[in-house]
């Protein structure tokens, strides 16, 4: 299948790269998620345009669907290669797959409890200044809800939200303020999927 | 191969099983986890392309994932190359392992079936004689397409044109009022699907009152792939796998005729068949319409999720008062 731009995990190395990056990810895992992507990008370039994930019909109906689809892409880019594609998915994985990991030493695994509700977070976080304002909220909850609320009713629930929330009278809910309020929800349950080895 | 194992949840279990009437910050997670898993692994997009093999059939074209097993797999599947193409291409013919035929459609009937390939059309006809109703091509198969023409009364339309549409229906309920007439064969779900499910069947067959005869298909994928992908392949590049292919071995089962019920919609009737396809050829069942092969899926879908939401987060009417925790 001549003219495909190599991504780098068709080579021993490139995967060997890649288990590296992503500690305690199998092989298998890593070939099966790469077919996946290869069959998602329809240009044949080796990156993914927001264009390709729209084209899933099951993401397509999420009422959350472009702030998911965005969190793929790094700032300000419009293509997201294999390793980021990767990346974002690894956020899902269980947090007792880290229990085989060999490096109990390293930073911390994108499937922490912490990274998880900081990828949710960044859901609300628009312009990432690692706040979620008033605006921000509202404009989550509309895509949430659609058309079946009034202004009126979701501005009220904002705001009661940000109240119950915000402990340092900003206004917003600042990052440890979203942790504190979701200490007992089971993050661990909410985000994460299972990867068939 | 399965990618990710998807849970047996839903909105109402996730959202509401600990809140029901107040909106909280943590709902944003259900949404984030469905889409993940929507990247990840599909049930539509999937329909689309050719079913991937648990084992390997020894045709190049169906080992998306290829890695050198062994050398003597290679030269087995070199030796296969060979009798391929210069032993049975030659001497060509396709082999049906058939026929349950007690049921088969009579004139003046509808005869609907899942599809997977312009072989159905073929493989019905070399049992019974058949009106068709489909889309018009061009290249070789509008060529095919034009000289049936000629033998027998068929309706062709483009599938994106709403006037033809309406046309077809109106030339099929003349078709089948005059019982004389050859029994009508239509495939509902509109397009070609892999042959591992059958998707939404499209209503208008279901609403012109005839008497329906369902029929299965299934293609046995170890001998070869009978799948149409027209958005990969020309008919000229399908024809030559076909026949390249080691045999096309397939099973067809005629069910028998069913008819609408006095209290029953067209939908629903249309799934009422469906199902009994689905079942009888070994195939899954989904509700998504094969036409999201060529569109984007209507908005109305998201907005039904958006309404569902808002149902389980507010309570007479009203959103909670947000007590978040």
């Amino acid at each position: 299948m001549g003219g495909k731009k190599p991504t780098g995990v068709e080579t021993k190395e490139g995967i060997t790269d890649m288990l590296f990056f992503f500690s305690s990810v199998s092989h298998s895992q890593i070939t099966r998620l790469y077919s996946r992507f290869t069959s998602l990008d329809k240009g044949e370039n080796g990156t993914l345009s927001r264009e390709d994930f729209q084209r899933i019909p099951e993401l397509a109906i999420n009422p959350l669907g472009d702030r998911i689809i965005n969190a793929f892409f790094p700032e300000g880019e419009d293509q997201v290669n294999f390793r980021g594609f990767m990346r974002t998915l690894a956020h899902f994985r269980p947090i007792e797959d880290n229990e085989k990991s060999k490096d109990q030493n390293g930073p911390e695994p994108l499937n922490s409890r912490s990274n998880k509700l900081h990828f949710a977070f960044r859901l609300y976080d628009l312009d990432k200044d690692d706040k979620i304002s008033r605006d921000e909220l509202l404009q989550v909850l509309r895509m949430m809800v659609g058309v079946n609320i009034s202004d009126e009713q979701l501005g009220s629930i904002a705001d009661r939200t940000i109240q119950e929330a915000d402990q340092d009278g900003d206004c917003a809910i600042s990052f440890a303020e979203f942790v504190k309020v979701l200490e007992k929800v089971d993050v661990e349950q909410k985000m994460s999927i299972r990867f068939l080895h | 191969m399965r990618i990710i194992q998807r849970e047996e949840t839903s909105m109402e279990k996730e959202i509401a099983g600990q809140h029901r009437g107040y909106f909280s910050l943590a709902d944003i997670m259900y949404f984030a986890k469905k889409g993940c898993e929507a990247v990840a692994e599909d049930e539509v997009t999937q329909r689309f392309t050719s079913e991937e093999l648990l084992s390997w059939n020894l045709l190049s074209r169906t080992n998306a994932n290829f890695h050198r097993v062994s050398w003597q797999l290679t030269a087995v599947w070199v030796i296969g190359i060979l009798i391929r193409y210069c032993l049975l291409v030659p001497f060509r013919n396709y082999s049906h392992g058939c026929c349950y035929r007690e049921n088969r459609p009579q004139k003046g009937g509808i005869c609907v079936a899942n599809h997977t390939s312009p072989l159905d059309v073929l493989i019905l006809a070399s049992d019974g004689c058949y009106s068709l109703v489909g889309q018009v091509h061009g290249g070789l198969l509008g060529l095919i397409q034009k000289s049936c023409m000629q033998t027998s009364q068929h309706v062709l339309f483009e599938r994106s044109e709403m006037k033809d549409r309406h046309l077809v229906r109106k030339r099929i309920r003349e078709h089948i009022a005059d019982k004389a007439k050859l029994p009508i064969l239509i495939f509902p779900e509109g397009t070609c699907i892999n042959n591992t499910s059958v998707m939404m069947f499209k209503k208008g067959s279901f609403e012109v009152g005839g008497i329906i005869h369902p029929v299965a298909i299934k293609y046995d994928p170890r001998f070869g792939d009978a799948f149409w992908n027209s958005t990969k392949y020309s008919m000229m590049t399908y024809s030559f796998n076909v026949l390249t292919s080691w045999a096309i071995v397939c099973n067809v089962w005629y069910l028998p005729p069913m008819v609408k019920e006095e209290e029953e919609d067209a939908v629903h009737f249309a799934n009422r068949v469906k199902a009994v396809i689905a079942a009888r050829g070994g195939m899954s069942v989904l509700p998504w319409d094969g036409g999201l092969k060529r569109k984007k899926v209507k908005e109305s879908f998201k907005e039904e999720q958006q309404k569902k939401y808002c149902q389980l987060v507010t309570e007479n009417g009203f959103m909670g008062n947000g007590n978040v925790y």
